[in-house]
């Protein structure tokens, strides 16, 4: 913002509010009739200086009128209606109690849960637009693909075209967490789906099957099925131990069906209202980013990226990813799933965020869901 | 029914005035004449005391809205207003809810659509500046809400936010300016569908 522009905002503005002399006035207007560009901040500035006073206002009555309704409600002139009288009186001499008992664990999850919605993708006024318009595109690879099959199906034995394409949308994010095609990911992210699939980073669709979830601490494993796939050893690794408060962090993930980065630091080692379960991480997130891997600057995965606070900007909870080592043991209790095996340690903790970002982004995928 | 302005009795015509200065007085007085029967329509309605509070704080607001205006003709009594606004908004949430019936209480109404419509649009706007101011973060947020809310002087706001001198708040608070228009126009281009 150079100075210049912010003196031409400080005149502009003296100028509507009528802090101008008549002489410097004349000379202001006849810039503005000379200057199409000055008219314009004029012109744009008027009408938002006073779309901001009418926020000033609305704001300001709302909040009296909540606390005339509060007063008067307290001083009994405004009486509930007597039919459902009862179940309000017995609702609010409950709130206190009801208020304690949600610092218990349990409901504290009730409230994640809600919070969680908030990242797992919702159709918003104004992007319903792009949001069919991805589907479209999906769809499109969705055909030209079943086009091939059927070609190559043709060629081969004489089978009638394969079943219609399923139309998936954005779930949120995953990551590898071995090479065999192991991911990690919320389980919120794919709990109501009917097929699931991730894309790589390349746009390449892959198939998977859920081989482990849990809805309670919101973890779930996924394995991609295609028998010929296989990574190179992972560049990262999953840290046991808790990160320390104002340790920066990075993510990766896909809110859009590119992938995007973000960066910020552990704000706190516990979660909402106090959850161990989670950690809160100060970052920008968005519906989709949900699933993706929070990491260190060395390179080690120690979070989970789960929900954000709808009240509040930038603040992001993140699963702890000592809870990947519990899910992990318990999907090892069955021996087809012996020989996971978690990277120990981290190949990139030397790389500049740049290269570290570039090894990274072949690991994390976007989890489609229909 | 039709009471012209200049017939409306005086204590409503004073009401209106308190209202439009956001005074105390006037808004308790209104709430003790008129929120019962509000809350009876809601309530005979479907709908809650909760509802009840909030469709009558918006009838309020467009009450509010239509006598801060300049050009505010009140054609009939504030009880019939409110009645048919509050019906208006009520019927409007129901249908949101795919429901479209509504049984009216003993009270009289009059068509208020244009009233409403014009609130739809300001809420829709109040709506995209609080998102904006939400989002510039602080010292932001602090910084202009006391300057153009609360209209604190450059001096008092520079000693309340630790700048070494008006000139430096002054600056900051412009710097703040330029970055919520930024947001609140780029909102505002997308909902108004000509971004």
């Amino acid at each position: 913002m150079a100075m210049d522009d912010l003196k031409l905002l400080e005149t502009v503005e003296r100028y509507i509010s009528g802090q101008m002399g008549p002489d410097e006035r004349m000379q202001f207007e006849s810039l503005r009739k000379t200057n199409p560009d000055v008219d314009q901040l004029v012109v744009e500035h008027t009408f938002f200086m006073r779309q901001l006073d009418r926020h000033g206002q609305t704001k300001k009555l709302r909040n009296r009128l909540a606390e005339v309704h509060t007063d008067l409600a307290a001083k009994g002139f405004i009486t509930p209606p007597a039919s459902r009288a009862k179940i309000i009186h017995l609702f609010n001499r409950y709130k206190r109690t009801a208020a304690i008992a949600a610092s218990i664990a349990g409901i504290t999850a009730l409230a994640i849960s809600v919070l969680v919605s908030s990242v797992t993708p919702v159709k918003q006024k104004n992007e319903i637009e792009l949001l069919s318009g991805e589907i479209k595109a999906i769809k499109n690879e969705n055909r030209q693909q079943d086009r091939k099959i059927e070609e190559a199906k043709r060629i081969h034995t004489a089978v009638p075209p394969a079943a219609p394409a399923i139309t998936y949308r954005t779930g949120g994010t995953g990551f590898l967490i071995d090479a065999k095609g192991f991911l990690v990911t919320k389980a919120h992210v794919i709990q109501r789906a009917k097929h699931i699939a991730v894309q790589n980073n390349k746009g390449k669709d892959l198939k998977v099957a859920v081989v482990y979830m849990d809805a309670a601490r919101d973890i779930a494993i996924l394995k991609i099925t295609d028998t010929a796939f296989k990574a190179a050893p992972l560049p990262y690794s999953i840290k046991r131990a808790a990160a320390e408060i104002s340790e920066p962090v990075f993510t990766l993930g896909f809110p859009r069906n590119d992938m995007v980065y973000g960066e910020g630091y552990l704000a706190a080692k516990t979660g909402f209202n106090g959850d161990t379960l989670t950690c809160q991480i100060a970052i920008a997130a968005n519906p989709g980013n949900s699933g993706g891997p929070i990491l260190n600057r060395s390179g080690e995965v120690i979070g989970i990226l789960s929900a954000r606070q709808t009240t509040a900007e930038g603040v992001v909870f993140a699963t702890q990813s000592k809870y990947i080592f519990n899910a992990l043991k318990e999907l090892q209790k069955d021996s087809a799933y012996k020989s996971l095996k978690m990277p120990a340690a981290s190949s990139i903790k030397n790389l500049d965020r740049v290269q570290q970002v570039k090894k990274i982004a072949d690991y994390v995928y976007l989890v489609k869901v229909s | 029914l039709v009471l012209k302005k200049d017939t409306l009795v005086g204590d409503e015509k004073a009401l209106l005035q308190g209202l439009a200065s956001n005074d105390r007085k006037a808004i308790e007085t209104i709430y003790k004449l008129h929120y019962k029967m509000v809350q009876g329509l809601i309530v005979a309605n479907n709908g809650t005391a909760e509802d009840a509070k909030d469709i009558f704080q918006e009838a309020i607001v467009v009450l509010y809205e239509k006598a801060t205006s300049g050009m505010f003709e009140l054609n009939c009594q504030l009880k019939t207003y409110l009645y048919s606004v509050s019906r208006r908004l009520w019927l409007r949430r129901l249908q949101q809810q795919s429901r479209y019936l509504l049984s009216d209480t003993e009270h009289e109404h009059i068509a208020v659509e244009d009233d409403t419509d014009a609130h739809e649009q300001r809420d829709l706007e109040f709506g995209l500046m609080e998102k904006a101011i939400n989002s510039i973060g602080e010292p932001c947020k602090s910084l202009l809400e006391a300057f153009y809310i609360h209209k604190q002087g450059m001096q008092e706001i520079a000693a309340a936010f630790g700048y070494t001198n008006a000139d430096n708040a002054k600056n900051q608070k412009y710097k703040c300016l330029v970055r919520l228009k930024k947001l609140f126009f780029t909102q505002y281009k997308t909902e108004n569908g000509d971004g």
